[in-house]
């Protein structure tokens, strides 16, 4: 029954969006204005419909209901309530559900936090976005109905969730980059409504900003989570394989990076508006490449889920339509008018133009890279495109990008005077040139790769470091100046920082890793980077669904004294009859000691995998920080000010906020002109 | 030319500049970074490259595995039903390694037509089947039809 009531809703608040995707529009067509009106409370029926969907189906997996076929193949009774909960989204329906309702619940926030749009444009916007949400509804319900059922014969129990999405990684990870991908539909749509009401400036900029920072922010966590995940549940220490669906969330990355930094072009000088329309699109159609490449199983991977070819051929014709539609529309609307704005070619227009550019060229990179097999299959070839491709490209691109940033946070609009630009760069060449060499020669050998990878890193912390210090400048020390500062241009500080932090990881780790396959009996032990890994015992353990082997690894300091006992298992899953390696990990903000167990042997020993992995923590902690510099600068009062304005103008004056108004006004990126 | 013409000019070529540069370097570094897929009869018919990088996918043919006593030494033969490749691979197996089950392997061919595999795949489900071990299977079943199953 609750399954029905499922279903039921979700047809329901499928139909909520066709009338959200017609009325409204044909509102702002015609001009009337009740029937504008309606697309905010349609988008809350559709939302609060869709809950009602995502809950009938979270309770049919708490209810252990095997008769709905999706539970029978993704739980077991075995299963702990926490992850019979995220087994809604581990499997293909349960995930396109999510979808929908985090789609859904977009459009609600767009529709709640939208007071101080004009009507005409809140109907258009979230007119579109009842549009897409028809797509996946109808997606959903035509091949990938989560409630249907087994009936009469429905099973005794489940096949139970497959072991590697047993974990909380994957309660949250999926979300999170769900929310990232759908977040960009938002941009998407107020661009398409822009569009189509022809008004195509510096407003809708600032309008569209802050939702695509959030959706920026949440899908650099979401990211992050995946790699950090890859990293311990995978078994073997991994946290970036160029693998298409790793690629399918990163292109939308890539384009939505570029598409923030393009929007405060526009937003603060009015420039670049046809590109950053363009790129609102991109950044959505490579979300739902991204659905396609994944839900359509024409690509393998981990996360391929059974293929299906039809509803692979639904996906790229959505595809075809939302690519289609919106660049027919944006052909046909883009202002043809050459904008009159000029600037010089030492202007932070053009650094944020390169920016772009560059960004934009990785996109490609990676988008040539996850296509090739694909299109080498038509030819009837089968190839892969290995690591080697990607990691030459971006060895290539984010130096590049990063000497870039460096130079140009130093840039004002329109022009800036070229001493300004060059004046600090001698100091950052002498840090940064240092410190790449000091740094790889600690650790032993002075790679190439290390080289470059410190230097770029120490280049954009002392980039970013020195302008955060002559912006924080006040007649009332330091830290006053620093707080009085924009949030916005404080989450600048601190997404720039993530990065670099993201890529003193990256190197360290891709270039002074030490790993060692070994095999070692009870008693035994290896040495690694000054560690000594003793293998003392293997033991049984029963999980809950579960039966493993537990070793105990003590890890032993020059010393000879216990640092940690780490306990590595291989676990086997009573019902798929998976094997799952449980990776033992000693984590440190400076290295990870990493033991994997590989098979056992004869004689009682093991094959084992010791790693030393350098500053791999970094690598998520730098994704971390540039998420939270997005949110930060989302919370930045500006965009609250123009609601509270509008509201009450006399409330606002006299509160203690009127005052630090035009800071708080001061944007990032123009703070300095403020 | 006028200054404005020359400008523009100016812009242009660097544009295509810049573009076929990029385009280049991405085709480039893509074709020496892919690898072909080879089914075992390619491998013993030849049609693969010596000492380049390759990969080489089939069934893993029963009691075939041979685990060397004292090292991580392992070798075993890998099958499409009409021939064989032997493999050798030096470290620690997939959990879903196992004999009867469709592999994928990345290395090179060596001159006696031993596969010298650096990286052994096995994907994470009992009943996935490399895609491109099923077609390479499908492929040799079409080519021996004579023979009875």
């Amino acid at each position: 029954m609750i399954a029905e009531l499922g279903h039921f809703a979700l047809i329901l608040s499928f139909c909520f969006a066709i009338l959200l995707a017609f009325v409204p529009i044909t509102g702002a067509w015609i001009g009337d204005r009740l029937w504008m009106r309606l697309s905010r409370p349609l988008a809350g029926a559709q939302f609060l419909m869709a809950i009602v969907a995502f809950a009938a189906l979270t309770a049919s997996f708490l209810r252990d209901d095997f008769s709905v076929r999706y539970v029978a193949g993704h739980s077991n009774s075995l299963l702990p309530w926490y992850y019979k909960f995220s087994a809604v989204w581990g499997g293909h329906e349960g995930s396109l559900l999510l979808w929908a309702l985090i789609l859904t619940g977009w459009t609600a926030a767009v529709a709640k936090f939208s007071k101080q749009l004009p009507l005409e444009m809140v109907a258009r916007v979230l007119g579109v976005m009842g549009m897409i949400s028809i797509g996946f509804m109808l997606f959903i319900l035509m091949t990938s109905n989560p409630f249907l059922r087994y009936l009469p014969n429905s099973p005794q129990d489940g096949a139970d969730l497959n072991p590697l999405l047993q974990d909380f990684g994957l309660i949250v990870h999926p979300p999170m980059l769900y929310m990232g991908y759908v977040g960009f539909s938002v941009a998407f749509a107020f661009a398409v409504a822009a569009l189509m009401g022809g008004r195509l400036d510096a407003a809708w900029a600032r309008w569209s900003r802050p939702w695509t920072t959030v959706a920026w922010a949440f899908l650099t966590l979401g990211i992050a989570l995946g790699s950090w995940w890859a990293y311990y549940e995978l078994g073997w220490g991994g946290w970036w394989f160029w693998d298409p669906v790793e690629n399918a969330s990163f292109m939308p990355w890539l384009a939505g990076t570029a598409l923030i930094h393009s929007l405060a072009a526009t937003e603060k000088r009015g420039v670049f508006k046809s590109w950053t329309v363009l790129l609102a699109i991109f950044a959505f159609s490579l979300s739902l490449l991204g659905t396609f490449l994944v839900r359509s199983g024409i690509l393998t991977s981990v996360h391929a889920f059974a293929a299906d070819p039809e509803r692979g051929r639904f996906v790229l014709m959505m595809l075809g339509v939302v690519i289609g539609g919106s660049l027919l529309l944006y052909a046909l609307r883009a202002p043809v008018v050459k904008s009159r704005i000029g600037f010089s070619e030492t202007s932070r227009e053009v650094f944020l133009l390169v920016n772009n550019i560059i960004l934009v060229v990785a996109m490609l990179t990676v988008l040539i890279g996850t296509l090739a097999p694909l299109v080498a299959e038509w030819m009837d070839k089968e190839i892969s495109v290995g690591a080697p491709y990607f990691n030459l490209m971006f060895s290539l691109l984010v130096p590049l990008l990063v000497i870039v940033m460096g130079v140009g946070m130093y840039s004002h609009w329109k022009d800036t005077k070229a001493a300004q630009l060059l004046g600090p760069v001698p100091m950052f060449l002498v840090i940064s040139a240092v410190t790449s060499v000091v740094i790889p020669w600690m650790y032993g050998e002075i790679h190439l790769m290390a080289v470059i990878g410190v230097f770029i890193a120490v280049w954009l912390f002392a980039a970013t470091l020195r302008d955060a210090w002559l912006k924080s400048a006040s007649s009332q020390g330091r830290m006053r100046g620093w707080l009085r500062t924009s949030r916005s241009y404080k989450g600048m500080v601190l997404g720039h920082l993530g990065l670099a932090v993201t890529i003193v990881g990256a190197t360290m780790v891709s270039q002074y890793t030490v790993e060692r396959d070994v095999r070692l009996a009870p008693g035994q032990s290896v040495e690694l980077s000054g560690f000594t890994f003793r293998f003392d015992e293997e033991t049984q353990r029963r999980g809950p669904n579960f039966i493993g082997d537990r070793a105990t690894v003590s890890i032993l300091d020059s010393d000879g004294d216990v640092l940690h006992v780490l306990h590595p298992e291989k676990r086997r899953y009573q019902v798929s009859g998976n094997i799952m390696t449980e990776a033992g990990i000693d984590p440190g903000l400076f290295r990870d000691l990493y033991v994997s167990l590989g098979e056992s042997l004869e004689d009682e020993s093991w094959t084992m995998r010791v790693q030393y992995k350098p500053f791999v923590r970094w690598l998520w902690l730098g994704g971390v920080f540039m998420a939270w510099g997005g949110f930060l600068a989302v919370a930045d009062r500006r965009y609250r000010i123009k609601l509270k304005r509008k509201l009450s103008t006399a409330e606002a004056m006299d509160s203690s906020d009127a005052q630090a108004q035009p800071r708080g006004d001061a944007d990032a990126l123009g703070g300095r002109q403020a | 030319m006028n200054p404005k013409r020359k400008q523009r000019l100016i812009i242009v070529s660097f544009l295509v500049i810049g573009v076929s540069a990029t385009v280049g370097l991405i085709m480039t570094a893509l074709s020496n970074n892919v690898n072909h897929f080879y089914n075992p009869t390619e491998v013993v018919q030849g049609a693969a490259p010596i000492d380049k990088s390759i990969r080489v996918g089939g069934m893993v043919v029963d009691g075939s595995v041979n685990r060397d006593g004292k090292s991580l030494a392992v070798a075993f033969t890998v099958t499409d039903y009409n021939n064989n490749v032997n493999v050798k691979y030096t470290g620690i197996l997939p959990d879903l390694f196992r004999e009867g089950q469709g592999i994928v392997a990345t290395g090179k061919l060596d001159a006696q037509g031993v596969f010298q595999a650096e990286e052994v795949l096995a994907k994470h489900d009992e009943k996935y089947m490399p895609p491109q071990v099923q077609r390479a299977l499908d492929k040799a079943q079409d080519a021996a039809p004579a023979q009875t199953y």
